[in-house]
């Protein structure tokens, strides 16, 4: 099925770029919608089966794909809204190039999902840089063109980053004896691998892999792309592409963690955490433009994410369903951005206020996504956060722990500050005769995505928690 | 034979820290090409002869040729200045890239490992951390560029290290090359060109906090 679904998505994404016929264009991607959800169903029953040699899905890239799947349908609706309406110079050929990158993108970010090979991981990795900054580039200005620049630079060394780090991976597999790179067999072989070039593997290939999950040290690509691309592309930067990142770095992880150098591996990933909040924090208490408070949002998340991983115990099991849960929420703000714009023309927060007035559906949409990516109950990142906290605290990472939570309430005060001056500050100066009407309906598919992330928290079923737990077992 | 082409190698790297001209660097650039292709055809004596060949076409025509020329054609199209304009002056780049090449030797004797040759691992981490120093130090679009070109030239000897056991990572690094070469210098560079008339990093700043 994998084979099948590469060369259709592909296909799809291809005609997508050089269709112009607007019907057609719509049709296409309807069809690669129905593909995605048959994919997910297919590789769901085919769990842990290998397939073409180098893919396996197992329990995690399922629940990813499902997730990112789920994320996808709105995205690609709202896009459509987003072409319609948003811009009047759009072109039979920019929507083209627009649809066709982010097909692109969904698919090879499901692709890195269900690699099993670290090679083909790397491979379709790159495919992400290309279609993101295809989407980055949308409205080819100077702006977007730095935005884009930059990415693609930041990107470029990420990606030789992992590649020296597989260099040296492959250079501690000569002791074990072995020259199958595939994920499964580093796993059997791990405790042969020599520990000196798997640290030095280790460090070079998470470092690379920061730049898509969005850590301290290579984040900063990511929040200028997650700016400048249009919102839906915003959306898919912020989850999809982020939890490709996340797979590559947790499967390379699951190697080191069943060897002796795994205290040292969370020593590392718990530095760049702690950094990736830090900086989150400087960032959202200060920051003006409401785009990019929402990916500096990402990039805290990201960071509890890793001390979850590194606490090891319950901690892995809430960072799995604190990514799932993220990739549901985080979408629904930036989806929820448009029609901020559409209302107020500006990213800035000093152009902004009263939004309640204007737009009763989404600003009270907003102000429950605010409540969500806060982590603030009844969301569902709360139970995740809490399950994090409490397996730092069972590892007996009080000091972490603690400053851990000052930053987090820094976070809340800053993002508050802002969220709220947006939806109750009265604004003089705004023309209220220009606003536009918007519909209610245009907020419904992120009512649905938070809906979803607090009953797969408050109330899970059973198939999710198999799959989650499933997935902490890769860890040792 | 194949350590005196790779220690030259490694002397370019002293030269380009204190090139002052565009034009010695993209030299430097082909002459680096140049001894890549000839350290592929000694080392590389276990791997198949297509694969060899496509390799080795790689390196001629793709790092020693295709790029510089490409580069040479932004620099004119966009009448860049020829200088180089470096942050710090040449006499203390020539001395960090010295100490980069000296502690990667001091690094690389601490690593008791008989499966590594040595001369590789040396000559392939001062020219990935000349690379980065390059892109540091440099004021100019175009001279970030050619430090990341520099620096997938020393992954590519780090990759010929391990290139007879393993011909799938020097087919892979070959993608890395061409792949990431050409979406930088193709599609963008092309436009940075178009948008901005003197390609100098601080047009590049507005995005910030």
């Amino acid at each position: 099925m994998i084979g099948i679904f590469i060369t259709v998505a592909f296909t799809i994404s291809g005609c997508l770029f050089f269709n112009r016929n607007k019907l057609i264009n719509y049709t296409l991607l309807v069809l690669f919608i129905a593909l995605l959800i048959v994919f997910s169903y297919v590789e769901y029953n085919h769990l842990n089966i290998r397939e073409l040699g180098f893919f396996k899905p197992d329990a995690l890239g399922v629940l990813l794909l499902i997730a990112s799947c789920i994320v996808s349908i709105p995205v690609i609706i709202h896009g459509y809204r987003y072409i319609e309406k948003h811009n009047l110079d759009e072109t039979p050929k920019s929507r083209g190039v627009f649809f066709g990158a982010m097909v692109l993108l969904i698919s090879a970010c499901s692709v890195v999902y269900l690699s099993g090979h670290i090679a083909v991981t790397w491979i379709f990795i790159e495919i992400t840089t290309l279609s993101a900054s295809t989407l980055i580039y949308h409205h080819r200005n100077l702006r977007a063109l730095e935005g884009v620049w930059k990415y693609v630079f930041i990107c470029a060394i990420s990606i030789t980053f992992v590649y020296i780090g597989i260099l040296f991976l492959s250079l501690s597999l000569k002791d074990a004896g072995i020259d199958d790179m595939s994920f499964a067999s580093l796993y059997a072989n791990a405790g042969k691998l020599n520990p000196f070039w798997l640290k030095l593997a280790f460090l070079f290939i998470f470092t690379g892999f920061t730049a898509k999950l969005g850590l301290v040290p290579m984040y900063t690509a990511g929040i200028d792309a997650k700016d400048k691309a249009p919102a839906p592309a915003g959306a898919l930067l912020a989850s999809v592409l982020m939890n490709a990142g996340f797979v590559s770095i947790y499967r390379v992880y699951a190697v080191i963690s069943r060897t002796p150098l795994e205290h040292w591996a969370n020593t590392i990933m718990i530095i760049a955490a702690l950094l990736s909040i830090f900086v989150a924090t400087v960032y959202m208490t200060r920051i003006k433009n409401i785009k990019r408070m929402f990916a500096y949002s990402g990039i805290e998340h990201m960071g509890l994410v890793m001390l979850g991983l590194a606490a090891g115990g319950i901690g892995v099991y809430a960072a799995i369903l604190h990514i799932i849960l993220h990739t549901l929420i985080k979408p629904t703000l930036f989806l929820q951005f448009n029609q901020i714009y559409w209302v107020y023309q500006s990213k800035s927060i000093y152009d902004v206020g009263n939004y309640f007035k204007y737009n009763k559906v989404g600003a009270i949409l907003l102000f429950l996504a605010f409540i969500s990516a806060t982590a603030m109950p009844p969301s569902g990142l709360f139970i995740s956060e809490f399950l994090i906290f409490q397996s730092l605290f069972q590892a007996h990472y009080i000091i972490i722990l603690l400053v851990v939570l000052i930053l987090l309430t820094m976070i809340i005060w800053g993002f508050g500050l802002n969220i709220f001056k947006l939806l109750f500050t009265p604004h003089p100066t705004i023309d209220e005769t220009r606003i536009p009407h918007i519909s209610p309906w245009e907020s419904f598919s992120q009512y649905l995505l938070l809906g979803l992330a607090v009953y797969l928290a408050y109330n899970p079923p059973v198939q999710f928690v198999t799959l989650l737990q499933a997935a902490v077992k890769l860890i040792k | 034979m194949t350590d005196i082409l790779l220690i030259a190698l490694a002397m370019s790297l002293l030269y380009i820290s204190i090139a002052n001209r565009l034009y010695t660097y993209l030299t430097i650039l082909v002459f680096q090409g140049f001894i890549l292709f000839g350290v592929t055809y000694l080392t590389l004596t276990k791997i198949s002869t297509i694969n060899l060949m496509l390799i080795m076409l790689e390196t001629i025509v793709f790092k020693a040729l295709a790029v510089p020329l490409f580069v040479n054609y932004v620099i004119k199209r966009n009448g860049i200045t020829r200088e180089a304009e470096p942050y710090l002056p040449n006499f203390v780049s020539l001395i960090i890239v010295t100490f980069i090449t000296v502690s990667t030797i001091i690094l690389s004797s601490s690593i008791k490992d008989v499966n590594l040759d040595k001369t590789f691992f040396v000559v392939a981490l001062s020219t990935i951390f000349t690379g980065l120093y390059l892109i540091v130090t440099r004021k100019k679009i175009i001279t970030h560029v050619i430090g990341y070109l520099i620096i997938e030239n020393g992954v590519f000897v780090l990759s010929l290290a391990v290139g007879n056991e393993m011909p799938m990572l020097v087919n892979l690094g070959i993608m890395l090359d061409i792949f990431a070469s050409v979406l930088i210098l193709g599609v963008f560079f092309n436009r940075i060109g178009d948008l901005l008339k003197d390609p100098d990093i601080h047009h590049l700043s507005n995005l910030k906090d």
